[in-house]
């Protein structure tokens, strides 16, 4: 059993006080005090060593740990800058979406404590170009802040000031990887850049940039509130804190939960009002369809970083897709492998010709024309994509697949000595596949 | 500095957008977003009228504009209806709410009604799977719609771009059978 669930919410807050997204509501709840006592403090090195000291660690998909990113920047003098990765389209993740529409101002208030600790005049929000209610409201918010004197020239009467800028994406899951992004911020097509150097050392406009995912930053105000030790009530030693985790497949409440890190994949469906009534879990996919999936025999793993890991899998975004019997795998897995088809870039060519490659040869044996001889080509191409991409795209791109094969491989052979998928999953005729 | 009369707000959107951002090619995109959600689409004296108030080629123009899919450069209906047909909406019944779109319009995904009204498009995860089977009317979110519904998608009432113009000489759409 996982940690007791929180007595309240601590991201997101939109469901305990209603209104939260106007900054008079969010300053009735004790808004933008934690940024007030972090300037009053006025030491941003311990800011960086609270955030340390806490262990949280990067929600984007990566999980690095965050104060340790930061110190990484170099110490040259340099304005540095923040760039808030809200781009968020990994397939079963939508909690930054539900933060930002919800919770902006407490957005906005962890990022100028983020820039106050590292030293950044000017931020951006990199928000995905479908988020046009997201979009709408955080500029809002951002507007409320700037004549509340929160943000701009002195930052609550301080010697801070601080700009804060948002650019809309448009349609490209490759802009969620953070040289992506910076080169769609810069105006360009959004190509991986190669890392070194790494974004710390030049990345928006050559400038030293930290980019952070959304929920990470929105850890920072109760974190200054309230200290490490608080959010280390929760969790484990080294993934310590809550997690906002969205479930979505055959439960019977999909939505984004926030719970402790060390609650139980089960802990966690069953918080989602548990697998559709009348039906069992067949596998779950813990992290974001980048991440592999696990068969309902592992339902008791906890959630955290390394748990997920040593089951074979990973935390990712926290996207937690749950199937229960009555989903076709191959399908599944077909549908995956071609999102990544269509959001390759195109730069490197393991991902570029290997995911056309497994999606003809998953489309063949979804309709029954497969042969067993495909199921070694299916892992050979995904051996020759696997650690052998420009980016991570192409290691995302094959990870439910591989899983899918060692866990369903029955049901892909069956796929091909039925002729048919033994699940009796329909055919359409004008969806173009 | 612009050599062609371009509309008046084009010139005040490209002066806006240099002001916010002022570095590399960043105001671009802005840019061609609030050209997008006037016309609905980009067309192509847009583009040029990008590349001469920017002060960037029109191949640089080009290259950008053919990444990113919400930057359309081909004639889109008034009324865009994104279905996202990920994994956790597929699960819901996604795939039977397009087919069921595609059967009432008369055309496939990808395509536009012969009036050129209605733009059908498929949707990688919207990040809306909570709603499953989730859908967007012009980037309005809706969801979960069932697919037997899928009339609600093109009756809700949407913001429209207040700039569009019917297409002069509409094409007969093809509708194709795939598998
Ligand atoms: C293909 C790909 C897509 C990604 N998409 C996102 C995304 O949508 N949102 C996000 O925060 N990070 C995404 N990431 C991870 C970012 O590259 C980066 O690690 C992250 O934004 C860092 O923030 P964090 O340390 O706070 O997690 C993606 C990575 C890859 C390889
Ligand atoms: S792995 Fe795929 S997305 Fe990444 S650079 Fe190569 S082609 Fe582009
Ligand atoms: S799969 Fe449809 S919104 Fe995520």
């Amino acid at each position: 059993m996982g940690s007791p669930r929180p007595d309240r919410h601590y991201l997101l807050r939109q469901r305990d006080v209603s209104g939260i997204h106007q900054l008079a509501v969010y300053r009735e709840h004790g808004g933008y005090q934690a940024l007030q006592q972090a300037l009053e403090a006025n030491q941003p090195d311990q800011l960086v060593e609270l955030t340390k000291a806490s262990g949280l660690r990067g929600r984007g998909g990566a999980g690095f740990p965050t104060g340790m990113k930061w110190s990484f920047l170099p110490k040259d003098g340099r304005a540095r800058v923040l760039v808030v990765n809200a781009d968020e389209g990994e397939p079963g993740t939508f909690k930054d979406r539900e933060l930002m529409e919800g919770n902006p101002h407490q957005l906005i208030e962890g990022m100028i404590i983020t820039c106050f600790a590292i030293g950044a005049p000017e931020s951006y929000v990199y928000i995905r170009g479908e988020f046009l209610h997201g979009y709408e409201r955080l500029t809002a918010a951002i507007r409320e802040a700037e004549e509340a004197g929160i943000l701009g020239e002195r930052v609550m009467g301080t010697d801070f000031s601080h700009r804060m800028f948002v650019y809309r994406g448009a349609g490209a899951y490759i802009c969620g990887e953070e040289t992506a992004l910076l080169e769609s911020l810069e105006g360009k097509r959004g190509n991986p850049r190669s890392k070194p150097p790494f974004p710390a050392v030049a990345g928006l406009y050559g400038r030293p940039t930290v980019v952070n995912n959304v929920e990470t930053i929105m850890n920072l105000p109760p974190l200054v509130l309230e200290g490490a030790d608080w959010y280390r009530q929760w969790g484990t030693e080294k993934s310590p804190g809550l997690k906002v985790m969205s479930v979505s497949g055959h439960v019977n409440r999909p939505g984004n939960y926030e719970v402790p890190l060390d609650w139980t994949l089960a802990e966690l469906i069953e918080a989602a009002g548990g697998v559709r009534t009348g039906h069992q879990v067949k596998a779950v996919i813990p992290g974001g369809s980048s991440m592999p999936c696990m068969p309902a025999s592992q339902l008791d793993t906890p959630i955290d970083y390394e748990s997920l890991v040593q089951a074979g899998s990973m935390l990712g975004s926290g996207g937690c897709i749950v199937m229960d019997e009555t989903t076709c795998m191959v399908r599944a897995v077909a549908r995956v492998v071609r999102f990544y088809r269509n959001e390759s870039c195109g730069k490197c060519t393991p991902c570029r010709e290997g995911t056309f490659w497994l999606t003809d040869i998953l489309d063949r044996l979804e309709r029954g024309d497969g042969e067993m001889s495909d199921l070694d080509t299916l892992l050979d191409v995904s051996d020759n994509i696997n650690g052998k991409a420009f980016c991570a795209l192409g290691d995302a791109a094959v990870g439910f697949l591989v899983s899918a094969l060692k866990h369903f491989r029955e049901e892909f052979v069956e796929h091909i000595t039925g002729q048919r998928c033994p699940l009796g999953a329909r055919q359409y005729d004008t969806v173009n596949h | 500095m612009s050599e062609r009369n371009w509309p008046a707000e084009w010139q005040e959107w490209a002066e806006a957008s240099r002001a916010t951002f002022p570095n590399a090619q960043s105001s671009l995109m802005p840019f061609l977003h609030r050209v997008r959600s006037q016309r609905g689409w980009l067309p192509p004296e847009a583009l040029d009228a990008a590349a001469d108030l920017l002060g960037m080629t029109r191949q640089h123009v080009n290259s950008v504009v053919s990444f990113y899919t919400l930057f359309r450069s081909e004639p889109t209906g008034r009324r865009t209806i994104h279905v996202c047909l990920g994994l956790s909406c597929m699960m819901a019944g996604a795939d039977t709410l397009m087919e069921n779109l595609e059967h009432h319009l008369g055309i496939a995904e990808g395509q536009t009604t012969r009036d050129g009204a209605v733009t059908l498009l498929e949707a990688e995860c919207l990040a809306a799977c909570d709603l499953a089977p989730a859908a967007q009317v012009n980037l309005v979110y809706r969801g979960p719609v069932a697919p037997e519904a899928f009339r609600e998608l093109l009756e809700m009432p949407v913001p429209e771009p207040e700039g569009w113009v019917p297409p002069s000489a509409p094409e007969a759409p093809e509708v194709t059978n795939h598998g």
